[in-house]
């Protein structure tokens, strides 16, 4: 039995990784933690391995439920969809997965597009600095993610106070954590009761109408979990990506000159940024082992708990080459920036149009855009499960 | 042969075919849009299997099973196709 380490190793520091995880993937690529709270886990840091906790079905979530789970927060986060295993996690995810494809995703990019045009006018008309994460990074998947799923948008200062409570991890404390889910909860049983009364054919509208044709596909309780976490879900992470994408391109000039020059490489240089982001403060959400196996070589016992460092794997000198430098020319590799397996992203193909349209509506309008402030003046959230700036001031 | 129709009240007589030839559905990945989500050989892992990142029916002929049409539904791409192999209409995903 190997030593325990605790876990995280470090308090977030910007978007740098822990420098132990490139040692651990060379020497130790699976090790024993103890987070925050919960039991004991196994930690996998190589590509190939996280893939296999991740996308292999002798690795379930649904075990985790009774579990005292590997946890950063201090309460179990109650993750619905996320803690459930095919087929029941299929049958839910069949019902909103039509909603998220390339296809009818694509067909929200001219929309999307407004919205990006409509927000840098209203930047411009006001003059610089702005803080890019109030003005752009924050309405623009706000706005879309409304309109997909049906919420009126003048609701919008409602939500976004409640949709932290589900990536805090210590930002709010646990009480404040539970009245918010619960706000939250309550509002969206309010629209779903609203849609029964007056059909709609935005998604919230769908839900309701599976569920009544068929009580078996979805029940109530289900339908309000998974339509407060596709809320939430779409404000908490392209909202922070968008700005931390944009840190990384103004902190790393040669890669935003490129950019400038040859917008045609904004889809590949998305994908090398959700590659090299590390989007999580830590590495979360266990996957418990069915039976026993071995990964790189070391046992792992039915029902041991293992983590998968995706930000890790993303870094893997195996797969990627020079892995620590940001590269938009690399073009899309086989990063797991959406994570891999059952639980990949639903909403993948959305953010990536998202994040498409908003750089590439930032480079082409703002090409004086630079930061308004020092790199170190900078302010970062913390005790959250994503990492993410708190104001991004720029100016152009 | 004399053929009979089936259902109630064709009760079938002696020396009569009575098993129907079993459906067989055809299920196909298109490589070029498949990204890798890991998705369809998470939730059927009879069914699919990731090559070199990129998801292969594991056989390209199977017997009806739920599991292919969830498959088909839960991709983001909408790479996989699976078809009846009789008339070859689209089974899932559904349009």
């Amino acid at each position: 039995m190997t030593d325990t380490r605790l876990y995280p190793f470090s308090d977030p520091d910007r978007l740098n990784l822990d420098p132990l995880y490139a040692r651990l993937r060379r020497e130790e690529p699976v090790v024993r933690v103890q987070l925050p709270y919960g039991e004991e886990a196994w930690l996998a840091t190589r590509y190939h391995d996280v893939k296999i906790v991740l996308g292999d079905p002798r690795f379930s979530r649904a075990a985790s439920i009774g579990r005292d789970e590997p946890r950063t927060s201090p309460r179990p986060v109650a993750t619905g969809i996320l803690s459930m295993d095919p087929p029941d996690h299929s049958r839910l995810r069949r019902l909103v997965a039509k909603a998220f494809t390339a296809r009818r995703v694509e067909g929200l990019r001219p929309a999307t597009a407004a919205i990006a045009t409509e927000l840098i006018d209203a930047m411009e008309a006001d003059g610089p600095p702005a803080d890019l994460v109030e003005a752009f990074s924050t309405p623009l998947p706000v706005r879309v993610i409304c309109r997909l799923l049906g919420v009126p948008p003048s609701d919008q200062h409602l939500f976004r106070k409640w949709s932290e409570a589900i990536v805090s991890t210590t930002s709010l404390s646990p009480e404040t954590v539970m009245e918010y889910m619960g706000s939250l909860h309550a509002y969206m049983a309010g629209l779903i009761a609203q849609r029964r009364e007056e059909p709609t054919d935005d998604l919230i509208g769908a839900l309701v109408q599976a569920r009544d044709e068929d009580n078996d596909r979805l029940s109530e309780q289900e339908m309000v979990n998974l339509a407060a976490g596709l809320l939430a879900a779409g404000h908490e992470t392209t909202v922070t990506q968008i700005s931390n994408f944009v840190y990384v391109l103004l902190t790393h000039p040669d890669q935003l000159a490129v950019l400038r020059s040859r917008p045609e490489l904004v889809p590949g240089a998305v994908e090398e940024l959700l590659r090299y982001v590390p989007l999580g403060a830590a590495a979360a959400f266990p996957r418990y082992a069915t039976e026993d196996l071995e990964l790189s070589g070391v046992r792992i016992r039915a029902g041991e708990p293992v983590i998968a460092a995706m930000s890790s794997a993303n870094r893997d000198v195996t797969v990627f080459d020079r892995p620590d430098e940001v590269d938009v020319t690399r073009g899309a590799g086989p990063h797991i920036g959406f994570g891999h397996g059952v639980h990949h992203c639903l909403g993948a193909q959305l953010a990536r149009m998202e994040l498409q349209v908003a750089l590439a509506a930032l480079l082409e309008r703002l090409p004086e855009l630079a930061l308004a402030v020092d790199e170190k003046e900078l302010e970062w959230k913390s005790g959250l499960l994503v990492r993410g700036l708190r104001r991004l001031p720029v100016t152009w | 042969v004399e053929v009979r129709p089936a259902g109630p009240g064709a009760a079938p007589a002696a020396g009569d075919l009575v098993t129907a030839p079993q459906p067989v559905w055809r299920v196909s990945v298109d490589p070029d849009n498949c990204i890798g989500s890991g998705i369809c050989a998470g939730l059927a892992p009879k069914l699919f299997t990731l090559v070199d990142g990129v998801s292969e029916p594991v056989e390209p002929a199977i017997a009806p099973d739920p599991a292919a049409i969830d498959a088909a539904e839960s991709c983001p791409v909408e790479a996989i196709a699976v078809r009846d192999a009789a008339d070859g209409h689209l089974v899932a995903p559904e349009g």
